[in-house]
């Protein structure tokens, strides 16, 4: 493939500093020329920082003593662009809350970029700038990265792989194995936003909805508990599956009991109506800003109220408890009073009609 | 089978006579739906949605009727516990 | 959300509990016919509120359930051709026919697309003059009206590329066998309520007649059904049978005139296999000769392929252990069967009741409490 040159002085002035291409090329992704500028105009202009700015093959982080929290997430999500926001910021804030909770206060994050080609470079530039707002929204730093670019019909459109590490600090042992009996169960706002959210925005199952996805970074909803209290045993974001998996595996990995109210659950008017339309239970649906906290009883109420004094957790809700008993499973006492099981998630949901 | 839901009418559309069209809200969510089987539906009717189509109006007396009598009959519950 | 909130209240619930509860004096069988109410009643664990005296269960009102495995070898054969979108509802996607299925064919690279409405299926055919479009139209007559507005208006619109694959039910011929089955047990039934704000329920007080069985047309929120069984329980202690109408809010005596006279121009009525039950005289739907170039059994040649009367193929499936038959006639339930939660179920699925959502076994798998549950 013939490499083709690039004015720089241009690019370096115009919003858009690859503007003589108009789409990703396998090119880009290839190692050569194109690839250089592309990272450097692009990703390195957003994202700079000092570790970055090294332009090592990796980062170079030097560490105090203690625990270091490391998680992954790869993002897949389709379409790339839907309300209220779009798969860069998600793959931020993802890996940024998978690490706020193990406890840890999120850091350094990478992201590998697997890009179809044929992108518009347009669409790849608000990816871009969305994933540096929220990283410094987060307060974190992107600090290494790597670009593939596949050949047309290989990918769809754009795959993020984000990983971060954070600091935990001394005293904090957040994990569902110390999910405990008579842990309060404290969910942050309503659930289901998120799915919708990328429901409407699909193909064949469009409709008019107000609903926008509830992406947001929540570590320092997370600081502000931790701050209150050391009895917070369990943290959870219930991402794909919804609240009814996270509640299943953190049941399932401790043994514990756990049994929760349906009319605690807080859903919004709009989610209930197009789960009703779908046929979707919203226990099953998947957030992206917000998180479940098992917390020991003495301490329920005032991590509720910080909670509540945060804008992530402004709706912050009592909804259930660990119960007495080892049988790994979650009950829901439903809204005419009767309980039932609520189980993990076969397959994906489909949509039904019957 | 089969998983209907009333929602409200919001906007009819008689463009193409064969296929009365009309925009249905349901909590705030807002659906295409076809409503040729009704005949005297009007904006503000509730109606019954199966797989895009209305099935039928909401009979509003009826279902108000039917949630008074609940209310009667749950205070004479609440009567009897206290 | 306004007439579905209010028949979901606690309050309302516990006034049927009790009423229920205070009627009854003997041992009674209900069976609720419809997928959606079996849901309802797994759900909101109603079955464990209601008195031991009461026995509820479930029928073959799961249209997935019961669409026959050749029709669903039909389909896959019909979404396996190059040339071909085919189009379905969500809930068939994951049932198996004889070796595969439609999620599977999707993922293997076929055109396979779920739509909400059939019309969805008609504006993909006007969007792709290019390709057969198919869609697989299973349902009760609920769903009948909607799939043969589908076929007219393709037929308006003057396409050539548009074919239904048409697997409809219909839930009168199936309670007629289910009553005449000698060894039933079911003294009343709740009887479809979306399934007769079409087709009202003036058909339903023969069958009543006839087998002295009172059924009550039953909504599908947890109150709607609550309401409806305390009818049939009151007409069973009273020793009466007559057709009751619970869903008066959307269902009328005589249904959707419009709606039914569109399923008279489109469609016959025909013997329909039902898996796991057998043949069922004059309980299906075909196109009319008129619309037989939307008619994908003739488009694809597909007419006349039958499969053996292998028992196998009456729905107990490819595992001798599968006893959807008796369970989607209300004769067991799913707890009873040996391979319950164990060889069965929905990651691995014996029968058509487990894949289905609206099956009663993955009802049943989902819902129920198994032993050791905290409650």
């Amino acid at each position: 493939m013939s490499e083709e040159k690039i004015d720089i002085h241009n690019s370096m002035t115009c919003p858009l500093p690859i503007s003589d291409y108009k789409k990703v090329l396998l090119a880009h992704g290839g190692g050569g020329n194109l690839s250089h500028q592309l990272i450097q105009k692009m990703f390195f202009s957003q994202f700079s920082n000092s570790f970055l700015n090294e332009e090592h093959d990796g980062a170079v982080i030097p560490v105090k003593e203690g625990r270091i929290a490391f998680s992954t997430d790869s993002y897949v999500v389709h379409p790339i662009f839907f309300p209220g926001g779009n798969i860069g910021e998600l793959a931020v804030n993802g890996t940024v809350n998978d690490l706020a909770m193990c406890g840890a206060k999120p850091l350094f994050i990478s992201a590998g970029f697997i890009i179809e080609e044929g992108l518009p470079m347009e669409e790849l530039w608000q990816i871009v700038l969305s994933m540096r707002k929220a990283a410094e929204a987060a307060g974190v730093q992107i600090v290494t990265g790597d670009t593939k670019v596949v050949d047309n019909g290989k990918g769809d459109k754009i795959f993020i792989n984000t990983s971060g590490i954070g600091l935990i600090a001394p005293g904090i042992n957040i994990s569902p194995k110390n999910c405990s009996e008579g842990d309060i169960i404290i969910l942050s706002g309503r659930i289901a936003d998120h799915g919708i959210a990328i429901m409407s925005a699909r193909e064949g199952i469009e409709f008019e909805t107000q609903i926008v996805s509830d992406t947001a970074p929540l570590n320092s909803l997370v600081e502000v508990m931790l701050n209150t209290s050391r009895n917070i045993h369990v943290l959870r974001d219930p991402t794909r599956g919804g609240l009814a998996s996270a509640l299943n595996e953190i049941a399932m990995t401790s043994g514990k009991s756990i049994i929760i109210e349906e009319n605690n659950i807080p859903i919004a008017e709009e989610v209930k109506g197009a789960c009703e339309i779908l046929g979707f239970d919203p226990l099953y649906i998947a957030n992206e800003g917000k998180l479940v906290a098992f917390v020991a009883e003495t301490d329920a109420e005032k991590v509720l109220n910080a909670m509540r004094s945060h804008p992530l957790g402004k709706e912050s809700v009592i909804i259930g408890k660990v119960a007495a008993g080892n049988t790994g499973s979650v009950v829901m006492k439903t809204s005419i009073g009767s309980t039932r099981i609520v189980d993990m998630l076969s397959g994906e949901q489909l949509p039904r009609i019957c | 089978m089969c998983l209907s839901i009333p929602g409200q009418v919001v906007s009819i559309d008689e463009t193409v006579p064969e296929l009365k069209m009309g925009k249905v809200d349901f909590a705030g969510i807002r659906k295409d739906v076809c409503l040729q089987w009704l005949e005297d539906v009007k904006v503000g009717d509730y109606v019954l949605v199966h797989v895009g189509f209305a099935l039928s109006k909401v009979d509003e007396k009826e279902a108000l009727s039917t949630i008074e009598m609940f209310k009667e009959m749950e205070g004479l519950i609440d009567e009897r516990k206290e | 959300m306004k007439y579905v909130d209010e028949f979901r209240s606690a309050k309302a619930a516990e006034v049927y509990f009790r009423l229920i509860k205070r009627t009854i004096t003997k041992p009674h069988v209900i069976m609720e016919i419809c997928g959606g109410q079996t849901h309802t009643i797994m759900k909101y664990g109603i079955e464990e509120m209601l008195p031991k005296e009461l026995t509820i269960v479930h029928g073959p009102g799961c249209p997935v359930c019961v669409t026959p495995l050749e029709m669903i070898d039909k389909a896959l054969a019909i979404a396996s051709l190059d040339d071909v979108i085919f189009t379905s509802f969500g809930d068939m996607l994951r049932v198996r026919g004889s070796k595969d299925d439609l999620l599977s064919m999707k993922a293997g690279g076929h055109d396979v697309r779920i739509v909400f409405s059939p019309l969805d299926a008609v504006n993909i055919a006007a969007m792709n003059k290019d390709k057969k479009v198919v869609f697989f139209a299973v349902g009760f007559e609920t769903t009948a009206p909607a799939n043969a507005m589908a076929v007219i208006e393709a037929k308006r619109r003057g396409l050539k590329n548009f074919s239904i694959l048409c697997s409809h039910v219909l839930v009168p011929p199936a309670i007629e066998a289910l009553l005449s089955n000698r060894g039933t047990r079911i003294q009343a039934f709740l009887a479809a309520g979306h399934v007769c704000t079409v087709m009202g329920y003036e058909e339903y007080i023969p069958l009543c007649e006839k087998y002295k069985t009172p059924i009550v047309v039953t909504g599908f929120e947890p109150v709607d059904i609550l309401q409806g069984i305390y009818m049939a329980v009151k007409q069973l202690e009273e020793e009466q049978y007559k057709v009751e109408n619970q869903y008066g809010r959307v269902v009328s005596k005589e249904g959707n005139i419009a709606a039914k006279e569109l399923l008279k121009d489109v469609f016959n009525i025909v013997d329909r296999k039902w898996r796991g039950i057998g043949t069922i005289p004059q309980s299906g739907f075909r196109l009319k000769d008129f619309y037989s170039e939307f008619d994908a059994e003739k488009v694809f040649g597909l007419e006349g392929k039958t499969y053996s009367e292998d028992p196998r193929f009456r729905g107990d499936d490819n595992e001798s252990k599968c006893i959807a038959g008796e369970v989607l006639q209300g004769l067991k339930k799913p707890s009873a069967c040996s391979a319950y939660g164990s060889l069965c179920t929905p990651e691995h699925p014996l029968g058509a009741p487990m894949v289905s959502s609206e099956g009663v076994c993955a009802a049943y798998f989902h819902y129920k409490k198994r032993e050791g549950a905290a409650g």
